[in-house]
């Protein structure tokens, strides 16, 4: 018996067990249904083993937008706790861990796996290449992180969600004081996830390093192949550094070490130093890829060039390299003294600089535009001025001794959402708007997409700007409940209103997914939007090979100096093309680590050991296996090209 | 695949060159790795609980070999590449063999090494101190395994298949991970054991 | 656009009517720290307000102006690379800006980190404040008292906290004296506050701490230097002392109400101090180089 309850929710609620009925409820319908319609050689074949970039982006893409719901609800959650003083619809418990999942969720696997969708969609792409440099790798780096967001998910209905914050401080999230299982979900998910993303920096790294088409030098890439190279390698800078602190707090917590304890020489300060150091250049690797979106969206619907290339290259440079020499920003309380506060207070400050001359940046390529309000244009314009409010708050948070005051209450709150909801999310949504019709062949609706943006934005407002308020009234972060003499209640209510204004707005999103689907017209061509780099010179839908002919390139925009200048972009001739070939082995490997996962949560030892020795199996099973890719011929793409141009 | 024959054989192909690129930026996550368990190691070094400090457990004798025998792996794994360079295949083997041979040297020592400092009570659980002394050197060990098992895969395949572009390319990518291993060493034993004993 | 700035204002004008009349906790400041964040804090919002103001003009001057639905249909947006000079004013004037910030900060974290400048000639009240799940121990070593949950404190003389946690890490704040600082297992931090006035105010941990973070406050009056005087005399007439077994009981999970002791259980449950022979110097250089200093010691400690 005392096997099995291990694996019971040790604070059980009605939500989840409807949860679990409707998570049940769900596989049952999925596997029916799949079951039903005979789709399980086309999943497996077609979308399963694919090695195929753009497969692979858009499998990220779904993915981000199912964790955003995730997160949404625990966020919804959260808010309608606090929308009263003295609430009594979720206990501290719950409240805990519901705010310990919507971080994880929110930074883990929605705003990764959205950034990972683009950059693997986009940037072959942009660079004319015709996969990454190593498509095997980059399936394992998808599976790797689906299977780490199941297992992290799972923790919902087997064994209890982790409650001890998304950055699991050290010693509560030790055993003492987080004894369920919760907190080894936490360490062993995103370990396994955290494996993925470190794969896909290096595979991207050498993608874009490697495999650009002919003429485009480092300063002839667009810009959101500058932002993902950048963000790749802060990637494999930092990621390691996760990797060595949950393997830490693994230990501690399975085996009983003492890193982060509070006994026999462990040092809590420690997992802070590292999960910051890891943590703090995370929000630029979310940041800079969707500052690398924003400029081809506002450089597209400006008509215009970007303003400025070679400073916002080297802005994004100085943005990367401060971002590792900030971290102890997260806890200039933690009394190292005026010295060193006053060493990161400044380095943080400093970021401000390279940032604004971004912005600066793309308010000059506005400037002599011909400025088309679409809706991923509305996106980047709302971003500028709310993001620049969350910018200045954040230099305001950079100062060390005010910072005393601002420190783990809602005005860090809001300043952090502030930036991540313009900066990232409205980047992501406008990016997904952006590219829907290349990914898909048809486009989003304008109206509903104007709407839901109308929305978002003010949802946005009400939601986050009455926490500035509130924490320098006083409120806490984290606190799940509050009493009525405090004040904060009618504030708070304003917050939740704008937490329900905002779900309207994604619900719209949805409803112009199905609304499009139906209504759509697909003959839109190649290049609805008029854009100017090369993920828009093939086709729409792309062949599985991007670019019958390497294209060849002379600027930033060189699909615009085709369409404006008479740039020659595909002078060559058609020749046979090597593809690499699919393989299940990503896929039954990274579920082999879930398995992994689970049993080390468990700490059910023998299970664990089998699944790392069926691990090193795939390994070598990959690296005994001849696999040479295939060949398409001449007259097969030849064959493509012209169903392809029929179809435009 | 297309062969470009003025290349070595190691970097014929377009696939070839991409996997070392590669390879050396997973190296550099790699030294990302090693510093952040230096730098864990350095702020854990003095904070041994109740348990021993360095000094006490640091034996130079079994450092020693296994620093020269690692060393030396280095060097054999060297001369196994240049082998491969001027395409005898059969020295390439033999100095491949060897560079395995002195690695699993290596681990018995390390082994050993293990199993004495948990016998004289500096067991993973007794400090901060032993965790991350035993966690470091514990990944390296673990990387000189990993390698041992690799590093056969790839001495078969040589065997079955002999020297094409594709066995050279595994191979100089092997060598650049066992010398990075090497230098890894060469860290461990100077900032740990040295530093831990004077 | 116009709709949205015209949105935005309603929302500020909502949230000022909601918050009323009544001041910000943290911009209410009733002591000398707190004045100096407060100081700092309206000083950037500012500053800042101007950033923001300037950037919104700019934007909603070149999207009225550049709008495609104002432009002829045969108009051909230039290509323009960059210029020098407004990519310098662009880096320029937020440096300038950064290092004025950079000046303010540096000079603020000196004066929070010390002893409060206007009281400096007075001896300064140490207090440890210890926190366990999910309750704070204050002890007075000089006066040979300890409450739970409250703490008194004379106003016009500095205070020196000494900070650490009988469990996760928690954070010591009192909004309207200064700001907070965190309290760990293994070191001890100080924190220096002092009260100009009279008067009730709030403390709380604000660090999360697990299930009973949301109530983990704490009372705090500030008095003349005469009533507390008389209120330490009080305590010592009228509280029970602090056992070491009575303070184990204490230390379990849970919340309690506000306890008053005489004694403190420094004497059997020492601070986490490391410095016990040179605490003068943790007192000037205060933690600065607190990991090597500690793991330093440490060392020394095992010899």
């Amino acid at each position: 018996m005392e096997f099995f309850q291990r694996f019971a929710i040790p604070n059980p609620s009605l939500a989840i067990y409807a949860s679990m009925v409707a998570i049940g409820l769900t596989v049952i319908a999925i596997i029916a249904g799949l079951t039903y319609f005979k789709k399980w050689g086309y999943l497996w074949r077609e979308w399963l083993t694919t090695v195929d970039h753009k497969r692979i982006g858009i499998m990220y893409l779904i993915s981000a937008l199912i964790m955003l719901f995730r997160g949404g609800v625990d966020a919804i959650m959260m808010r309608a706790q606090l929308a009263v003083p003295d609430n009594k619809l979720l206990d501290a418990q719950h409240y805990n861990e519901i705010f310990t999942t919507h971080g994880v969720v929110m930074v883990m696997f929605m705003a990764m796996p959205f950034i990972f969708a683009f950059m693997n969609y986009v940037v072959p792409l942009q660079i004319g290449a015709r996969d990454v440099a190593f498509p095997r790798l980059n399936a394992l780096s998808f599976w790797l992180f689906f299977f780490g967001a199941m297992l992290f998910n799972l923790s919902f209905v087997i064994g209890g969600s982790p409650d001890a914050g998304w950055t699991s401080y050290f010693p509560l999230a030790g055993n003492d004081f987080s004894e369920s299982v919760g907190t080894n979900y936490y360490m062993l998910a995103i370990q396994i996830s955290g494996l993925g993303s470190l794969m896909t920096g290096i595979n991207m790294i050498t993608t874009i390093i490697k495999m650009r088409a002919p003429g485009m030098t480092l300063m002839k890439m667009p810009m959101f192949t500058w932002a993902t190279l950048v963000t790749n390698l802060i990637m494999v800078t930092v990621f390691p550094v996760l990797t060595v602190a949950l393997a830490m707090g693994t230990m501690d917590r399975l085996f009983g070490t003492h890193f982060f304890a509070t006994t026999n020489g462990g040092m809590d300060m420690l997992w802070a130093n590292l999960f910051w150091v890891w943590g703090h250049p995370e929000v630029y690797i979310l940041i800079l890829p969707a500052f690398g979106i924003y400029s081809e969206i506002i450089s597209t619907f400006a008509g215009r060039n970007l303003y400025g290339y070679k400073s916002m290259v080297a802005s994004m440079v100085v943005i990367s390299a401060l971002s590792c020499m900030v971290w102890a920003h997260h806890f200039f309380t933690m009394g190292q003294g005026a010295l060193s506060n006053s060493f990161f207070s400044i380095t943080t400050m400093m970021i401000s600089v390279p940032t604004g001359v971004k912005i600066f940046n793309w308010l000059f390529t506005l400037w002599k535009g011909k400025i088309r309000f679409t809706v991923p244009m509305l996106y980047s314009i709302g971003f500028i001025p709310l993001f620049v409010i969350g910018g200045v708050t954040g230099v305001m948070l950079a100062m060390s001794a005010a910072d005393y005051q601002y420190h783990n209450t809602m005005f860090l709150v809001a300043h952090f959402h502030n930036t991540i909801i313009p900066g990232v999310v409205f980047a992501m949504l406008a990016g997904l708007t952006f590219y829907w019709p290349k990914m898909f062949g048809f486009m989003l609706n304008e109206r509903i997409g104007k709407w839901a943006f109308w929305f978002l934005s003010i949802g946005f407002c009400l939601a986050f700007f009455p926490m500035y308020i509130t924490g320098l009234d006083g409120q806490a972060r984290r606190m799940y409940t509050y009493s009525e003499a405090t004040g904060f209640g009618p504030l708070n209510m304003v917050s939740f209103v704008g937490a329900g204004v905002m779900a309207i707005a994604f619900a719209l999103i949805v409803y112009n997914v199905y609304y499009s689907v139906r209504y759509s017209p697909r003959n839109i061509g190649a290049d609805p939007w008029d854009a100017r780099s090369l993920e828009w010179a093939t086709h729409t839908p792309v062949p599985e090979y991007n670019f019958a002919i390497e294209p060849q390139v002379a600027s930033s925009q060189a699909f615009w100096d085709s369409k404006k200048k008479g740039h020659e972009l595909f002078p060559g001739k058609l020749e046979k093309i090597h593809m690499p070939n699919n393989s299940g082995v990503p896929f039954i490997m990274s579920a082999i680590f879930f398995v992994w996962g689970f049993s080390m949560v468990f700490s059910l030892w023998i299970p664990a050991i089998i699944s790392v020795i069926a691990i090193f199996a795939c390994m070598a099973h990959r690296s005994f296996e001849k696999d040479h890719g295939h060949y398409i011929s001449v007259k097969e793409i030849e064959e493509t090209e012209t169903k392809l141009r029929g179809a435009n | 695949m297309k062969i470009d024959h003025s290349l070595p054989l190691e970097y014929s192909t377009k696939q070839n060159g991409l996997n070392i690129f590669g390879f050396w930026v997973f190296l550099a996550a790699e030294i990302m790795l090693f510093a952040t368990l230096f730098t864990s190691y350095f702020t854990l070094e003095h904070r041994v609980g109740s348990g021993p400090s360095g000094a006490e457990i640091f034996e130079i004798t079994p450092v020693l070999i296994e620093t020269l025998v690692l060393l030396t792996s280095s060097f054999t794994i060297g001369l196994g590449v240049h082998a491969m360079r001027i395409g005898n295949k059969k020295a390439m083997m033999t100095f491949f063999m060897v560079t395995l041979l002195l690695g699993l040297t290596f681990l018995g020592f390390e082994i050993f090494e293990f199993v004495h400092y948990v016998h004289i009570g500096a067991g993973l659980q007794v400090s901060a101190f032993t965790a991350i002394l035993l966690t470091t050197l514990g990944t390296h060990g673990a990387h000189v395994t990993f390698g041992l098992f690799w590093g056969t895969a790839i001495l078969l395949q040589l065997k079955k298949r002999g020297l094409t572009p594709e066995t050279a390319n595994k191979s100089f990518i092997f060598s650049l991970y066992w010398h990075f291993l090497d230098v890894v060493w060469i860290f461990i034993f100077s900032f740990i054991y040295l530093k831990g004993m004077m | 656009m116009k709709v949205k700035s015209a949105l935005l204002m309603l929302v500020f004008t909502i949230v000022t009517v909601l918050t009323g009349c009544e001041p910000l906790m943290v911009l209410d400041p009733k002591g000398p720290q707190a004045n100096r964040q407060a100081h700092d804090i309206m000083l950037s919002i500012g500053i800042m307000s101007f950033i923001v103001i300037v950037v919104f003009a700019i934007l909603i001057y070149v999207l009225i102006k550049y709008r495609a639905s104002k432009a002829s249909p045969d108009y051909e947006p230039p290509h323009i690379e960059g210029n020098k000079w407004v990519e310098m004013i662009c880096v320029g004037i937020p440096i300038i800006i950064v290092a004025y910030f950079s000046f303010v900060s540096v000079q603020s974290n000196y004066i929070v980190e010390a002893k409060p400048q206007v009281y400096k000639d007075k001896e300064p009240l140490v207090i440890y404040a210890s926190s366990s799940d999910w309750k704070w121990h204050f002890s007075y070593p000089e006066e040979n008292i300890e409450t739970v949950n409250y703490l008194y404190i004379p106003t016009n003389r500095p205070i020196e906290f000494k900070l650490y946690s009988y469990g996760p890490i928690t954070s010591f704040w009192i909004p309207q004296l200064g700001g907070q600082k965190y309290a760990m297992s293994d070191m001890v931090t100080t924190l220096h506050l002092a009260a100009d006035k009279p008067g009730e105010m709030m403390g709380r941990n604000a660090n999360f701490s697990g299930k009973g973070f949301a109530e983990n406050m704490f009372n705090v009056t500030a008095t003349t230097e005469k009533d507390f005087d008389k209120w330490v005399k009080d305590v010592k007439k009228t509280a029970k002392p602090l056992t070491e077994k009575k303070f184990n009981e204490l230390l379990k999970p849970g919340h309690l109400g506000q306890m008053t002791f005489t004694g403190t259980h420094l004497g059997f449950s020492p601070a986490p101090e490391h410095h016990h022979s040179g605490s003068s110097k943790h007192e000037e250089g205060h933690t600065g180089n607190s990991q090597m200093d500690m793991d330093m010691s440490e060392h020394q400690n095992h010899k």
